[in-house]
Order: C-alpha cells, then structure tokens, then sequence
C-alpha cells in the first residue's frame, strides 16, 4: 500500500523526520510561489487566492478541531469579526489592514476565550450546535448593528495599489503571496504544535479526556489555549479576504457555509494531520469555485447536483482523509 | 391582551410543527449518532413533493399527507443504504464525514430541486384548508397551521406507542442502547438503521406535507427549519422523543414573543440564546440521556 | 520517615441515597504494595478513584503526605506524584505507544525531547520497547495493560494506583506482571492495587484491606485475610465457612 518508512522512535531519527517535514513545506512553497509563471489567467489566479486562503484557515480550524477533537462549525465568527475589524479600521480611521489583521485576530482570541469558558463544558453535538449558535447571533447582529453597515456592508474605498493598504487593482499576483504566506505560517504553526507539550496534550484530550487528566493534563487550559489560536489565526484570513475582495457584508464572510468550507479540507485531506487541510483545499475550493462557474451560469442548479454529487464520492471514497492514502497509519493517522 | 395571546398561539402552533420536524433529526441521532446535514433538505423535499402531486393530480394537499409520507419513508431508507451506510466506515472522526456526506447531499438535493422546479417562490394556491381560520374569542388560527398543529400531536402519540408498544420500536431502542449487542439477539443492525432512517425521514415528510399547505416553497426553505431543528434537538436532548416535543413547543413560544420585543429579522437571536442558556446549566439538555 | 505516605480518614462517599463507602479508614506506607480486595460492589473502585481524584469523599479527608488532597484537582494529583491506570485500558489511540507514553512524560520533563527519552526508557523498562512505533490501537490486550503501567510510570509516581491489571491475564502474562510490580517497588513506588485474582495478589502484596459493602471489613498480612472467617464469607457466602 503505502511507503513504509520506519516511525521515528529515537529522539535522533525524529529531528531528521522533522527537517524532511520542513524541507516538504520549502518545496511546496516554492513550488505554489512559481504557479504564477505558468497560470496567468485572471480566474485561475482568483481560484488560486481562495485556496490558498482557505487551506490556512482550514489549517487554523484543524488546531482547534483537529488536534484537540473541538469540532467548530462556527468558525465563520472569527473570519468575519476579523474581516470587519480590518474594513473597520481601515476605512474610518484609515489603518493599515496589516494592523486590522491583528487586532482582529486579538479581539477573536479574547472572544474564544471568553466563550470557551462556557462552551467547554459542553460535549459532543451539543457542543457543536452552540458554536453555530453563537455564529449565528453573530450573523444577525451583523446585518443589524449600524455599527457594521447592518446589510449594506462595508465597502473599501478605491486607491492606488500599496503593500500598506493591501490593496492591489492592477494585478492579482501579490494576493497570491500573501495567501501563501498565510498558509506557510499556519503551516508552521501546526509544525510546531505536532512536536510542542501542547500538541500532544490536545491530542490526549481529544483522544481519552479522562486518560488525559490522570497523566496530568489540564483539559480546560488545553481547549482554550487550542481555541485561541485557532481564533487569531482564522481572523487574520478574514482581515486578508476583505483587503482582497475591498467590500464585505455579514453574508459573505459570516455565513454558515463558510463554516463549513472551513472545517471541510481538513476533513477531506485529513484530519489532525499536518498536510490533511492544505490537500483537503487544493481538492475542494478548485472543484467548488469550478462547478460554480461553468455549470451554475444558467441558474439552472446542475452545478450544485454535480458539486453535490462529487463530495459524497469523495467522502465516502476515503473516510479516513487523503492523507491517509499517502503514510503509513503510524502517528500521522488521522484521529 | 388579543394581540398577545394571537402570538402566543402562533407560535405554539409553529412549535409544535418544529416538534415535528425534530423529531425525526433526534430519533435518527438516538439510534446511531449520525448527523443529518440534510435533514432541512428532507423536509424541502416533502414539501417539494406534496406541492408535485398537487400540480399533476389536483388532490388536496391534506390528503397528499399519507402519500408523500410514503414516499419520504423511501426516501430516508435509501439515503441510508446508499449513502449513511458508508459514511460509517469510517473508523476516526465519525461524526465529521457524516456531515461531510450528507452535506453533499443537501447541496445535490438543493440542486436538483433548483434543476426541476426552478429557484423561484411556489406555492399551493387552492386547496380545502387555505384561506380559512378558526376563530377562538378574538383569536384567528389559521386552519392548515391548526391542522399541522393537531397533526404532530397526533404523531407524537403514534410514536410514543410505536416505541414502546411494538416490536419494531423495542428493536429502535435496543439498537440505540447497545449497537454491537443486537446482533447476538438476531437484530439485523443495518435493516434497523435503513427503518430507522425511513422512519425519521418519513416524520419530517408528514411535516413538510402540511408545511407545504401554508409555506413559500424554494429549494434553500429547509435551511432556516433545520438549523431551529438542531437547535430543538440540542435543547430537548438528543435521542430524547419527548425532549423534542417540549423543546419544539417552547422554541416556537419564545421564537414568537421574541418577535413582539426584537426586529423581526431578529427573532432567532431568542432562541439561540435559549440553548445557550439552557445547556449552559444543563449540558446534555432538558431531558437528554446521550 | 514514618509518617504514612497515604492516609484516608474516616471517608464517606454518597451518590444520592447509595452509600458507596462509609468510614473508611486505612493507611499506606512508603514503599508498601498495598491490596485493595473485596467482593463485587464493595466499594473498592470508588475509593479509588476518591484518592484518584475522580470523585470527592462526601465526608472525611484524604492526606497524601500530609496534604489534604481535597484541595487538589485531578490533574493536579500527577504533579503531586499520584498516578493511575484505568481497569479497561484507556490508550490515546490516534498516537503511537511511545506518544502515549511521552503525555505521561512530559508532567516531569520540559522539553519534548526529554521527554521522548524518558518515554523510550520507560517503555524499555515494562517490555514494550518493541512495539515503540506502533499505533497504541494495534496493540493487543496484555500489551495494552502494560501500556497503561508505562505511561502512568513515566510520570514519575510516589504513589501508582493499579486498576485490577492482572485480570484476564494468562499465568505467564500474569506472572510478567507481578514481577513489574515488584521490580517497580523496588524503584520507590509504593503502590495500591485493587485486584480480584486472589492466587496472584496475595503472595504479591505486603499487606491487604478487605472492603465488603462499603466498609473495612478487615485488613492484615495476606496469610492471616485468607484464613480470615469473615473474608471468605464475604467472598464465598455463609455455606462455605470452614466449620
């Protein structure tokens, strides 16, 4: 079936797997960042953007839900707090987006923090059902609040093109780096993680909390510390999609299914592994934004049959993820 | 006064058509822990259906009930042995390719819907129950809403003897109580799931049916139905039959009174924070044993 | 130096109107290998998992070197040197055996590196150093057992609690355990077992507390339990006391 390469056990053989790992990460860098030389239609690069994107806020979403089992499908309130903090920012006090990121990753962090307190306690699909709650009422206080431009948005105003205000008309090729650079600090987050003390308490407590706390680890720190990084992170790719797309409304960054697209890589590539979001999104937002334009033009719904049709396939093809086809179930199998 | 107590009746009668639709979503959920994502979907469907039969056969939408209950009983059985089935192959993160599938699922039901009837707004515009109310002292229930009303009471009862009266529902119960055990006793585990699938889609069929005599139908109505679905679901407690009855009754109160004190577009925010509240205090919900 | 290292004080533990202990009073030495025995319900897992951290004593206190536990969490138990397995193995099963092991490692050890090391020792030392890169779920049932003792070892125990860990064990495998256990008293462990498989516990332990229906029915050296009248009525029922 798979390569079999020996787990690294020793502490010798284990940093030689993790500079192979990052030595991967390099080559796929490099390999995305040389994309442009090849693919120069407009669409194309958009499709590009967005995968990208999603894949590191998959990536995020994978910390929280991957590695401590918290599965979120509200993560869209992180997206769009910190979407709508950068538009905020930025067209009324004219503050540059890289400050909008972080100040909506902060704000987002706090926000988890804060819910986590409550939502913790909370098992299973109860649990779930509480974050699409909570980014709901998010949601409709969105449309509401004259605060946010309630459903007429948030619309950036037209300038030159600058790094600082991230707004780029002639050409899409800097968003691309951005989103990649994006990805590549998600990606290097998750490596970290994989060898920190937290990566592998949250793997305890996503796999037997009780096991977990007889060996010391505290579950309730380890969720919110999970839950506030994947936050920050998620809302820093909401503050970049809102400098890339220049108008936002509670529907495009706070909807349910952006919820959904953000925990679906993860899901389809693999979940709790470090390559399972970022191939999980390299399949699902190419198929996505595809079907959406060449068979859902005429209204006629055939995109959605064929979309639809397409994710049972690949569901039920390999339920375990993507990711699993290419290791050996060894420590990357997915949880 | 009469204004406050019409509200109140609307929404009990709204609540317990969300009863309805639950029911199902927690009967399936009971049994073998699998997340519906289409579950709103299923009740379009009916509605879809009921709407279909009306146009070809000119048959009242309240006679239709039994057909397109049917029909959706059908239905659930073959999404679960074409589709549920092996999802639950899956031997990590179960729970997440279920909702992965049946996603797809809702997108392709969605799709197809758009693909045969268009996006546009349908509705049965002639049938017995339509445009008449039943007036109590001032108050106007409108009839189909009063028939959808009586109509899950009804089911309820029906479900409440299916589960403790007959074989079948004792089979439901030991399947949910013990998955692996059933099979020693000569319980087909998949014909249980496939019945239990029919039997839950069958309910939200029943619901979608008499939805269908009052409601705009369009392929994205199930959404906002199956999110206040989950959310009654949560709040009665999964895999509870009488959680679902009570929370559905309580969601459609407070759903109304909300929209007597918020903006209109507002009134979910009453019964998001009804769960929170509620499961805050009480993790498993009202009455949850899972 | 003489100050037991466990102390249970008159505790008291009530699940509503069950009554699962009531006035237990006993004492563990440093260094002892302590049996906790008795019939089915008699109360042995909740006094466990009372000085495990699981539960809280209704009544009375718990002293682990003279600290009152009641104002130590669970988690914090293991810091504090109090280390459990589970009677039905539960294995982190996403991880790999020496990543389980490693969770344990690193309450004692900063560095993850560290850590490793600590855990491939560790698992040197129970017999499992083999079976290092395996999924911790591919094991089978024995190995698993000696799974639980390895990761609760690495936390560097005063105190280990073992969960009936000899149950179901062939005589060989049984025998590897006992021998564990003693090779792990003689690292400094004291340990508390509960166990059903009297021929294997009683030539193991130092000393041996029955617990029948919630109280101490006895407690003395393993010979004197075994010809101990009440005990065997416990365990056996009025018609087999040996006249």
């Amino acid at each position: 079936m798979a390569v079999v390469t020996p787990a690294p056990v020793t502490n010798a053989a284990h940093v030689t797997h993790r500079r192979r790992q990052l030595a991967a990460g390099g080559v796929v860098l490099v390999a995305v960042a040389l994309l442009p030389l090849f693919v120069t239609d407009i669409f194309l690069l958009n499709v590009l953007v967005l995968t990208l994107l999603y894949a590191a806020v998959s990536q995020s979403w994978n910390i929280l839900g991957g590695y401590c089992g918290q599965i979120s499908l509200g993560h869209a309130l992180y997206f769009g707090i910190g979407a709508y903090c950068a538009s905020l920012l930025y067209v009324n006090f004219e503050i540059t987006p890289w400050l909008g990121m972080l100040s909506g990753g902060a704000l987002s962090a706090l926000l988890a923090l804060a819910l986590g307190y409550p939502c913790f306690r909370l098992k299973g699909h109860y649990f779930v059902i509480a974050t699409i709650v909570i980014a709901e009422i998010g949601l409709l206080l969105a449309l509401n609040l004259e605060l946010t431009g309630a459903a007429l948005g948030i619309q950036w105003p037209i300038g030159d093109d600058s790094w600082l205000t991230l707004q780029f008309a002639r050409s899409k090729l800097p968003y691309v780096y951005l989103a990649l650079a994006l990805l590549a600090v998600t990606w290097l987050v998750t490596w970290v993680i994989e060898e920190s003390r937290w990566g592998y308490w949250w793997r305890a407590v996503k796999d037997n909390p009780e096991a977990a706390q007889s060996l010391g680890v505290d579950i309730f720190r380890s969720k919110m510390a999970a839950a506030a990084v994947s936050a920050f992170l998620t809302a820093i790719g909401g503050a970049f999609y809102a400098a890339f797309v220049a108008y936002i409304d509670p529907d495009s960054v706070m909807a349910f299914r952006f919820s959904l697209l953000f925990a679906l890589p993860a899901v389809l590539g693999g979940i709790g592994t470090l390559w399972g979001p970022a191939l999980g999104a390299a399949i699902l937002i190419p198929l996505t934004e595809v079907t959406r334009s060449y068979a859902g033009g005429s209204g006629s719904g055939l995109d959605l049959v064929l979309y639809g049709v397409l994710i049972i396939v690949v569901a039920l093809l390999r339920p375990d993820g993507i990711v699993s086809f290419l290791h050996r179930p060894t420590r990357n199998r997915a949880g | 006064m009469q204004a406050f107590l019409q509200v109140l009746a609307s929404g009990l009668l709204m609540g317990l058509l969300y009863a309805l639709i639950a029911v199902g979503l927690s009967l399936i959920f009971g049994l073998m822990d699998v997340v519906n994502f289409a579950h709103g979907d299923f009740l379009m469907a009916a509605m879809y259906a009921t709407f279909g039969l009306w146009l070809l056969t000119s048959i009242d939408p309240l006679l239709l009930v039994p057909a397109v209950t049917a029909l959706m009983f059908v239905f659930g059985a073959t999404v679960y042995a074409g589709i549920v089935r092996f999802a639950m192959r899956a031997k990590g993160n179960t729970g997440m390719v279920q909702i992965f599938a049946t996603f797809g699922l809702a997108t392709l039901m969605q799709g197809a819907a758009q693909f045969f009837f268009t996006p546009d707004y349908r509705s049965i515009t002639e049938s017995w129950m339509g445009d008449k109310t039943f007036d109590i002292g001032g108050v106007f229930l409108p009839i189909p809403q009063l028939f959808a009303g009586f109509l899950s009471l009804v089911v309820f009862g029906g479900l409440y003897l299916l589960m403790s009266r007959t074989d079948f529902g004792k089979a439901l119960e030991a399947t949910r109580e013990d998955q692996g055990a059933v099979a020693l006793v000569g319980i087909d585990r998949n014909r249980v799931f496939a019945l239990g699938w029919g039997l839950g889609a069958a309910l939200v069929g029943i619901a979608g049916a008499a939805l269908a005599a009052f409601y705009y139908i369009h392929p994205q109505v199930g959404g906002p139905f199956a999110l206040t679905a989950y959310v009654v679901v949560a709040l009665g407690g999964f895999g509870s039959v009488f959680g679902a009855l009570v929370a559905g009754t309580i969601v459609g109160l407070v759903e109304a009174l909300t929209a007597l004190v918020l903006p209109p577009a507002l009134k979910s925010i009453g019964i998001y924070s009804l769960y929170l509240a509620i499961v805050f205090v009480r993790p498993r919900g009202l009455f949850g044993k899972l | 130096m003489n100050a037991p290292l466990l102390q249970v004080v008159d505790v008291t533990c009530r699940f509503g109107g069950l009554v699962a202990n009531a006035g237990i009073n006993l004492s563990v030495a440093a260094g002892e290998i302590l049996g906790l025995i008795g019939p089915n319900g008699a109360g042995k897992s909740t006094l466990f998992n009372q000085i495990a951290g699981v539960y809280r004593p209704t009544s009375g206190r718990i002293l682990f070197n003279g600290i009152d536990l009641a104002s130590v969490a669970g988690p914090a138990r293991c810091a504090l040197g109090i280390s459990r397995t589970f009677q039905v193995p539960r294995s982190f099963d996403s991880m790999s055996v020496l990543d389980n092991v490693i969770v344990g490692a690193l309450v004692r050890h900063r560095t993850t590196a560290a850590a490793r090391r600590a855990a491939l020792s560790t698992l040197d030392y129970v017999g499992l150093a083999a079976r290092a890169a395996a999924p911790a779920a591919d094991l089978t049932p024995p190995e698993k057992r000696r799974l639980e003792m390895a990761r609760a070892l690495a936390t560097q125990p005063r105190l280990l609690l073992l969960d009936e860990v000899m149950t179901g064990l062939t005589p060989t495998e049984a025998q590897h355990g006992v021998e564990l256990v003693r090779r792990v008293r003689g690292l400094g462990v004291t340990v508390i077992m509960v166990e059903h498989v009297m021929e294997i516990v009683m030539p193991l332990v130092d000393r041996a507390v029955v617990l029948n229906l919630g109280r101490v029915l006895t407690e003395g050296r393993p010979h004197e339990i075994v010809k101990n009248d009440a005990v065997i009525t416990a365990y056996l029922g009025e018609r087999h006391r040996v006249a």
